[in-house]
C-alpha cells in the first residue's frame, strides 16, 4: 500500500488539573448534534469524565473504537493509591458497558477530533476546557494509505452485531425498495 | 418542541406514592421564565396561607433554572423552595453542583413533592423511570455518605444525589440538603424533606435539552468565556484580592483572610478582632489550608473552582466551598484553622446550615455564661472551645437535651427558653440568623436589603455595587471607567459622588431615592439568576460579572426562541418578585417585620430609616405596609393576585391608590 503523509492529532490529558466541570461533555454533544448545536446531552459526548469525587478521581476519557466482544479479562489500575474503575482507562464502546454508546440507539460513538469543513483550529472540548486539562497537539507522520471504506465497515459491523446480519439485510432491501418510489 | 426547558414536571405525592409526569404550560415560561419564578407561581396557586412548614400540603419543590443543562456557563443552580419552619414564609435556598443539569437531562424542569411518606424513602429518577425506594437502611446516615451509598446501591456512578443527614431527619430548623460540593442550606429545607420522610433524590438523565437557535447561542457562550478568561487574568485592582475576582468568594484558593477575620464579628456575631491576622496566624493557616486541600473543584459547566476536596488527617475526604471555612472557627473563637476542616465534615454529614448553626452554638455558649443555661444543661460538655462546639453540634443534630431548643434556631430557642434569652437573639431578621457583621454607621443600601428582601440572606441580595465607597477619587474614577454591566450611566455618577466621609457619605448618601434604584438593580439581578438557574458568582454576586442585564436577554432569546429584550426581562422578574412578595404578605409579612438585626449598626437613624422604607416601597409600587398595590399588580398582569389580597383584606380596595399617591409625595 502507498505511503501518505498523515496528521496525527493528539489531545494530552493533564488529569491532575481537571475540576470535573463537564464543559467538555457539554460542548462535544452540542457540536455533534443534528443540526449542529441544536441540542445538548452529555451522555452523547465523545469525551466522558469519569468521576469519583471523594476518591479524588476525575478522569476524562475519549471514545475510541467499537468492539463487538469484551476483553477476556478486565484490567483495574491503582495509581497513587487511587483505585480506578474496571476498564477505567479503556476507550472502547464495548458490550460490557454503556459508556460511549448513543443513549437512544445504543450505537457506538467515537471521537472524530471534531472533523469539520473548514477544519477547526482546535477540537471543541479543548477549546471548552478553561483549566488547560486538554492540550491539543498535531504532528505529521507517514502512514499506509487507508480508504474511507474502513470507517463504513466499522459502523456496519456494529450494526450487524447489534441487530444480526439478516435484519440489516432486510432493512437495506426495504430502503432500496423505498428509494425506487422517489 | 420545548427549548431550554423540558416542558415536564414530576409530581410526587409521598402520602399515596403516586408519581406523575405533568406537561407544563409554555405560557408560564413566557410569564415567569422558570426556576424561582415558575416555582413561586406554583406555591401561590397551591399553598394557602394556612399551610405550615410541617403540613403534608407544604410543597417542597426542587427546580432547575431555565438555562440549566444548556451550554450557558455556570447555569447549574438547583432552587429548593418551601414554607420554612424557621421563618414561616417562602424559603428558596439554592445549590450549585451537578443535580439540576442531570434533572434536565432526565427530562424534567422541577420535582414537586407533597405529602408525607409513612417510612423513610428516597426517590430515584432515571429518565422516564421514577421510583420511590425504601431508605430505612439509610436512617441516620450522613448526608455525604448517603450520596455515595445510593450511587453504589443503584450501581450508577453518574447519578447525582441530593440528601439530608440526621439533622434533616430530626427536623432541625436549620437542616440543609447536601449534594456533591454544594448545599441548599438556608431556611431548613432539610427539615421539610425529613418531615416528608424523604432521605434523598437521586437522578440520572441521558436525554437531550434543545436549543432554539443553538448556533447563535454558542456565539454568546463564546463571548462570555472570552470575558471570563479576561476577567480571571485581570482581577479588579481597586478592591482587595478576595473581592477582585469572579465566582463565589474564592476562599478555598485565597489563604489571606485578613478581611473576613478582622471585619466580621466572632462568637455569636459579637466581637471584631481588628488585630487577628498576624504573621504567625498567616503562617499556620497557610500550612493548614495547603495541606488540607487536595484539589479545587467546580460546579457543572463552570471554569471557576470555588470548591475543594478536603483531605485533612483523620477526617474522611469531603468537599467544601466558600465561607464555611470560617463560620465555625469564628463563632467558637478558635484560632486554629485545622478545627474548621474537622467540624465542617461533621456538620455537613449531619446536614446543617453553616451560616446559622455556628451562631446558634455560640448563642448557647453565651446563655451558659449568663447562667440561663445551667451547668446541668451542659453536663458532659468538654470545657475547651473546640470540644464544646463538637458537643453542642451533636446535641443540635440529635435534638438531645438543650439541643432540642437550639435546633429551632436562635429566635425560637430564645422564645422557648425565656429567662432573658431573647436578648441574646440579636442577629436575626425575620427569625433568621444573619451574617456575622457589626458595623458603625448605618448604610442605607444595606438597611434596605436586610430589611426588605424576600431572601433574608444578604449574600444573595447584594452584589454588583461595592460594599463601601472608595477612599480616593482616582480609585473611583478608574473603577467606573470600565463598567459595561451597569443598567444605566447615571449609576457611575452615584458611585463617583459617594465618599467615605462628609456630606456625600452614609447614612444620607446615597439618598433614599438613589438607594432604592441601586438596591432594585441588585435585587433584579438576583431574581434573574434565580429564574435562569445561574450561579450568582457569575452574575448578581460579584463586581463586574460575566452576566449582566445587557447580555441575559441574548441567552434567553437564543435558547428559548422567545423574544425577550431588556425591558421584557425586567418586567418578567418584576412580576416574579411582586408575586413572591404577595405570597409572603398573604402569610402575614408586612412593614412591621422589615427590620435589620437590631445591633447591626451602632449609629441608627429611626426617621431616616422610615423614610428609606417608604421611599423604597413607593419605588417598587408597594403601599405603606409593603404590599404591592393594585395598579402595580395590574401592570404586571397580576390582577388575580390583587383580587386575592383584597378578598383577604390585605389590600383594601380604593385605599391603596391613596397610599400610593402619599408615597409618591
Ligand atoms: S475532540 Fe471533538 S469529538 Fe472528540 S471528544 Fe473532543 S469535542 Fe468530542
Ligand atoms: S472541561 Fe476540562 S476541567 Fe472540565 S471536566 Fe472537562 S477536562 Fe475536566
Ligand atoms: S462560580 Fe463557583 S459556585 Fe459558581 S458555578 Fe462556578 S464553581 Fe460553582
Amino acid at each position: 500500500m502507498a505511503k501518505i503523509k498523515k496528521t496525527i492529532k493528539t489531545i494530552k490529558v493533564d488529569a491532575d488539573k481537571c475540576n470535573g466541570c463537564r464543559a467538555c461533555e457539554v460542548v462535544c454533544s452540542a457540536f455533534h448534534a443534528e443540526p449542529k448545536y441544536s441540542s445538548v446531552n452529555p451522555a452523547r459526548s465523545r469525551i466522558q469524565v469519569v468521576v469519583h469525587r471523594l476518591q479524588d478521581i476525575w478522569l476524562p476519557v475519549f471514545a475510541g473504537e467499537y468492539t463487538p466482544a469484551e476483553c477476556m479479562g478486565r484490567d483495574k489500575y491503582v495509581i497513587d493509591g487511587k483505585e480506578y474503575d474496571e476498564c477505567g482507562f479503556c476507550r472502547a464502546a464495548c458490550p460490557s458497558r454503556t459508556m460511549f454508546k448513543d443513549p437512544d440507539s445504543g450505537l457506538p460513538i467515537k471521537c472524530d477530533m471534531c472533523e469539520s469543513d473548514p477544519p477547526l483550529s482546535e477540537p471543541k472540548c479543548v477549546e471548552a476546557c478553561l483549566n488547560n486539562v486538554l492540550i491539543y497537539q498535531e504532528r505529521v507522520e507517514e502512514v499506509e494509505e487507508q480508504t474511507g471504506q474502513a470507517e463504513l465497515q466499522t459502523g456496519l459491523e456494529a450494526l450487524v452485531d447489534k441487530h444480526g446480519l439478516q435484519k440489516l439485510l432486510d432493512a437495506f432491501a426495504l430502503m432500496a425498495e423505498r428509494s425506487k418510489d422517489f | 418542541m420545548r427549548y431550554a426547558e423540558t416542558g415536564y414536571n414530576l409530581e410526587i405525592d409521598l402520602t399515596t406514592g403516586s408519581i406523575e409526569r405533568v406537561e407544563t404550560d409554555p405560557k408560564q415560561t413566557e410569564l415567569h421564565l422558570g426556576g424561582l419564578g415558575t416555582s413561586v407561581k406554583i406555591h401561590w396557586d397551591r399553598v394557602g396561607p394556612e399551610v405550615k412548614a410541617f403540613d403534608a400540603e407544604n410543597l417542597l419543590i426542587f427546580s432547575t433554572g431555565l438555562l440549566c443543562g444548556t451550554p450557558a456557563v455556570s447555569a447549574n443552580r438547583t432552587l429548593v423552595s418551601f414554607i420554612s419552619p424557621q421563618t414561616d414564609i417562602l424559603a428558596y435556598p439554592m445549590m450549585g453542583g451537578f443535580w439540576s443539569s442531570e434533572l434536565k437531562y432526565a427530562g424534567y424542569d422541577k420535582v414537586i413533592i407533597r405529602g408525607k411518606s409513612p417510612r423513610l424513602v428516597y426517590l430515584w429518577i432515571h429518565n422516564d423511570e421514577v421510583e420511590i425506594r425504601d431508605a430505612t437502611h439509610l436512617r441516620g446516615q450522613g448526608a455525604i455518605a448517603t450520596q455515595e451509598l445510593i450511587r453504589e446501591e443503584l450501581n450508577e456512578p453518574k447519578a447525582q444525589v441530593a440528601a439530608i443527614g440526621l439533622a434533616g431527619e430530626n427536623r432541625v430548623f436549620v437542616a440543609s440538603i447536601e449534594q456533591a460540593r454544594s448545599s441548599s442550606s438556608r431556611g431548613g429545607g432539610g427539615a421539610v424533606m425529613g418531615d416528608k420522610g424523604l432521605k434523598a433524590i437521586a437522578v440520572r438523565g441521558t436525554k437531550d435539552v434543545n436549543l432554539a437557535r443553538g448556533a447563535e447561542f454558542m456565539l454568546h457562550v463564546q463571548d462570555l468565556k472570552k470575558f471570563i478568561k479576561h476577567r480571571n487574568e485581570n482581577p479588579i485592582q481597586e478592591v482587595m484580592p478576595i473581592l477582585s475576582g469572579i465566582g463565589s468568594p474564592q476562599m478555598m484558593k485565597h489563604i489571606d483572610e485578613k478581611w473576613h477575620t478582622e471585619s466580621f464579628a466572632w462568637g455569636n456575631a459579637r466581637q471584631r478582632r481588628k488585630d487577628f491576622w498576624t504573621e504567625e496566624v498567616e503562617k499556620s493557616w497557610t500550612k493548614s489550608q495547603t495541606s488540607a486541600i487536595k484539589r479545587f473543584i467546580s460546579c457543572f459547566n463552570c471554569p471557576q473552582q470555588c470548591g475543594a476536596l478536603i483531605c485533612h488527617e483523620g477526617v474522611p475526604p469531603y468537599m467544601m466551598k466558600c465561607f464555611s471555612k470560617l463560620t465555625y472557627a469564628m463563632a467558637a473563637y478558635v484560632d486554629d484553622l485545622d478545627f474548621s476542616w474537622k467540624i465542617c465534615k461533621k456538620a455537613f454529614e449531619y446536614g446543617l446550615d453553616s451560616f446559622s448553626t455556628p451562631q446558634i452554638l455560640a448563642f448557647a455558649v453565651e446563655l451558659h455564661e449568663a447562667g440561663i443555661f445551667t451547668d446541668a444543661d451542659f453536663e458532659g460538655c468538654p470545657t475547651d472551645k473546640e470540644g464544646r462546639f463538637f458537643w453542642l453540634l451533636d446535641r443540635v443534630a440529635r435534638r438531645e437535651g438543650i439541643g432540642d431548643y437550639l435546633a429551632d434556631g436562635t429566635y425560637w430557642a430564645a422564645k422557648r427558653i425565656g429567662k432573658g434569652a431573647e436578648a441574646f437573639d440579636h442577629n436575626t431578621t425575620k427569625k433568621h440568623e444573619q451574617m456575622n457583621i457589626k458595623l458603625g454607621m448605618l448604610d442605607p443600601l444595606y438597611f434596605l436589603m436586610f430589611a426588605t428582601n424576600e431572601k433574608i440572606s444578604i449574600t444573595q441580595i447584594e452584589g454588583n455595587w461595592p460594599q463601601a465607597p472608595f477612599v480616593t477619587k482616582e480609585a473611583r474614577e478608574s473603577f467606573v471607567a470600565d463598567w459595561p454591566q451597569l443598567p444605566d450611566e447615571k449609576f457611575k455618577k452615584y458611585f463617583l459622588d459617594w465618599e467615605p466621609r462628609g456630606e456625600f457619605s452614609n447614612p444620607y448618601y446615597p439618598t433614599p431615592e438613589i438607594s432604592s434604584e441601586i438596591v432594585d438593580w441588585m435585587e433584579m439581578l438576583h431574581n434573574i439568576d434565580d429564574a435562569l438557574g445561574l450561579c450568582a458568582g457569575m452574575g448578581s454576586f460579584c463586581f463586574k460579572p460575566p452576566y449582566h442585564i445587557h447580555n441575559y436577554p441574548k441567552f434567553i432569546s437564543s435558547a428559548t426562541g422567545m423574544a425577550v429584550d431588556e425591558e421584557a426581562l425586567k418586567k418578567i422578574v418584576n412580576r416574579n418578585r411582586n408575586l413572591h412578595r404577595a405570597f409572603n404578605n398573604r402569610r402575614g409579612m408586612s412593614r412591621a417585620d422589615e427590620k435589620p438585626p437590631q445591633d447591626h449598626w451602632k449609629h441608627r437613624f429611626p426617621e431616616l430609616e422610615e423614610q428609606l422604607l417608604t421611599t423604597y416601597y413607593a419605588f417598587k409600587g408597594w403601599n405603606y405596609d409593603g404590599i404591592p398595590t393594585r395598579p402595580r399588580l395590574h401592570e404586571l398582569d397580576l390582577d388575580y393576585v390583587a383580587d386575592d389580597l383584597e378578598k383577604r383584606g390585605i389590600l383594601k380596595g380604593g385605599e391603596d391608590k391613596k397610599d400610593d399617591q402619599d408615597n409618591q409625595g
